[in-house]
């Protein structure tokens, strides 16, 4: 390959590149700056901040400046909390200095919005729900992938294309149809309502059975000579051999729950039971002015996922993958 | 030894079997059940036949958001196979960072929809965004993109205002969405892309080499036709996720606005179940969009023998 394609290559990758990761430099950026400084937009990503300074000697506040004239200054005053205490104040010009500051971060935008919205509940509440489905997931599937697998039994094939079938049909169809239920087993605005249903998953159900088959017949017939009782088989044989596959499927299941959105919606009502992403979209409609706020929030909502993603990277996308390949 | 074996595989089954008998078989025939009744959640309901239907037929938003739907997926299927096959294919190419490229392009696909539709809200702010800011670095006017309720082809051609409203166009605010979605999906799509090209035999190339053909004769003519099984696959999956695109909606317009342009058939179903609680109306909706995703998946079915070469 000439040198000057594989360059023409990069530079092409590189700048979409950017675009694929600016919405997330800017949502830092962002949730990093003062909202007043968001509004006048003059910097786009590097946080800096402008303000005047009013120092008499005696104290140092920080004001807004309204009029200048020739040797004094009109200003209101402000307190720490950047609210105006005092209106339209005469100073002297010399007494008022512009402060540049470039970068300014403004961490306490996390304080803030931590300090206006539970989000240690949320974020407690996700865990919860996300850790207890991932539990009943991997259960279910071992088990019934298991049988799928590795036993001969009636219908097995009709089980099958029963599983199979459901997979297909979308949530969207069931979801009204699945809150009047849970709303005849009185369970709408219960954990029960967003664990129970969740803890068996179809595609890893198949996930396992794929793996499950292609272990060598040899390893379970030497233990079923040995003595070994099923449970003893998949307890000592199959699950040390599927370890790969287990995490695998536990990533898939611990990012669709974390990233579940419109099934926790629907069912929750009570702040109290809220997870992340309903809480955050709460927000979002609460606080559609507090832009930092919001970014900052924003950021501390993805950031558990990105953290997974980068240290298990290779084989989160290698799953992935995997998705599209049929058999 | 078979005599023994006989209850254990039903025991096996049985927990995921429950599981999936209680909240996906029973829902599924409850909602085709509900669809007849007039149902909200304080009456028990009564059955009123096919009225629901009926009146879904009759209802003009009904239609709209299908409208809506049809133009979503009719841009963002194609926007997505040609940008991720370009890009699989460009990736497959180079040698350094590979793997770093795959990972930035991958990471808006593993974060939340609802934190990124709230930070593509943002940008595309027409004041405050970074989408017109851009823009005005090359000259191009700040757009109200979510706040316009005008067909992105009346936009760009204004004699069309005189045809039906459908074709106008998907409106402003819904393209924003669309290139939003794009993006947030782009990077799966060219991971099944890569693991596709990767499956392709290099001899082929080679061939095509010493037989003098250039590089773009050799995309057309060997990396196309042997890459459909993969497109086929992208292309249905896409198709039917499109279809049920909900919480961008939700997240980044007031209500499926403006003037209803951006209101997709799951955020009617949404609306009418939950909003207005209308829940035999909007399920018999939701079966309306259960034939199209069924006869979509039936279509992939029987096609797959055909694509695969």
């Amino acid at each position: 390959m000439s040198k000057l394609r594989s360059i023409i290559i990069y530079l092409i990758l590189i700048v979409f590149g950017f675009t694929m990761v600016i919405p997330f430099i800017w949502m830092i950026s962002t949730s990093l700056m003062t909202q007043s400084e968001f509004n006048k937009q003059e910097s786009l990503f590097i946080p800096k901040e402008e303000y005047h300074l009013w120092d008499n000697g005696e104290k140092r506040e920080r004001v807004i400046l309204v009029l200048e004239k020739e040797d004094t200054c009109i200003v209101h005053v402000l307190d720490s909390d950047l609210a105006i205490v005092e209106e339209y104040k005469e100073v002297p010009s010399s007494q008022v200095q512009l402060i540049r500051k470039k970068p300014s971060f403004e961490f306490s935008n996390y304080i803030k919005a931590f300090k206006k919205v539970p989000f240690g509940l949320y974020f407690y509440n996700t865990i919860y729900v996300s850790v207890l489905s991932l539990i009943g997931v991997l259960i279910t599937s071992l088990l019934a992938a298991y049988a799928f697998a590795r036993m001969e039994f009636r219908g097995r094939d009709f089980f099958f294309y029963l599983f199979l079938s459901m997979m297909m049909v979308p949530q969207p169809i069931y979801l009204i149809s699945s809150y009047v239920l849970l709303d005849k087993l009185h369970w709408l605005d219960t954990y029960n309502a967003l664990i129970i249903p969740w803890t068996a998953n179809i595609f890893t159900i198949f996930l396992f059975r794929q793996h499950f088959k292609a272990l060598p017949k040899e390893l379970f017939d030497a233990a079923s000579i040995d003595g070994c009782s099923i449970f003893g088989m998949l307890w000592r044989i199959v699950i040390p051999l599927s370890k790969p596959v287990i995490s695998t499927a536990s990533i898939f299941s611990l990012i669709t729950s974390w990233n579940s959105f419109m099934w926790p919606l629907v069912m929750i009502n009570r702040p109290e039971l809220r997870v992340l992403q309903v809480g955050l979209s709460y927000f979002n409609q609460e606080a559609s002015t507090q832009t930092s706020l919001l970014m900052a929030s924003s950021t501390f909502s993805i950031v558990p996922v990105l953290i997974l993603f980068f240290f298990a990277q290779k084989q989160i996308i290698a799953s992935y993958a995997k998705t599209g390949m049929k058999d | 030894m078979k005599t023994k074996w006989k209850i254990t595989p039903y025991l096996f089954l049985l927990p995921a079997l429950i599981i999936i008998v209680a909240f996906r078989l029973i829902p599924i025939v409850m909602s085709f059940i509900l669809s007849f009744f007039d149902w909200s959640l304080q009456g028990t309901g009564k059955f009123i036949g096919l009225t629901n239907y009926a009146t879904m037929i009759k209802d003009p938003v009904f239609w709209q958001s299908m409208g809506n739907t049809f133009w979503l997926v009719v841009i963002l299927v194609p926007a997505t196979i040609v940008l991720s096959l370009f890009f699989a294919v460009l990736l497959n190419k180079i040698k350094y960072f590979k793997s770093m490229f795959r990972m930035v392009y991958f990471m808006p696909f593993v974060t939340s929809l609802v934190a990124v539709s709230i930070v593509w809200k943002l940008m595309f702010n027409e004041q405050t965004g970074l989408i017109n800011t851009f823009l005005g670095y090359v000259g191009i006017a700040p757009q109200a993109w979510l706040a316009e309720y005008r067909g992105i082809f009346v936009l760009m051609f204004p004699q069309l205002e005189s045809l039906p409203r459908f074709f106008h166009g998907p409106s402003q605010a819904l393209f924003a969405i669309i290139i939003m979605t794009v993006w947030k999906g782009l990077g799966y799509n060219t991971i099944i892309y890569l693991a596709g090209l990767q499956n392709i035999s290099k001899t082929y190339y080679e061939a095509a080499e010493v037989d003098g053909a250039g590089k773009l004769r050799q995309f057309w003519n060997i990396t196309v036709p042997l890459i459909s099984p993969t497109t086929f696959y992208v292309l249905i999956m896409t198709t039917i996720t499109s279809f049920q695109t909900f919480s961008q909606v939700y997240l980044m317009t007031n209500k499926g606005g403006p003037l209803n342009t951006t209101k997709l058939i799951v955020y009617y179903i949404y609306e009418r179940g939950f909003d207005l609680l209308e829940m035999g109306y909007a399920s018999a909706v939701a079966l309306a969009l259960f034939i199209i995703i069924l006869m979509l998946t039936i279509f992939q079915r029987k096609m797959e023998k055909h694509v695969n070469y």
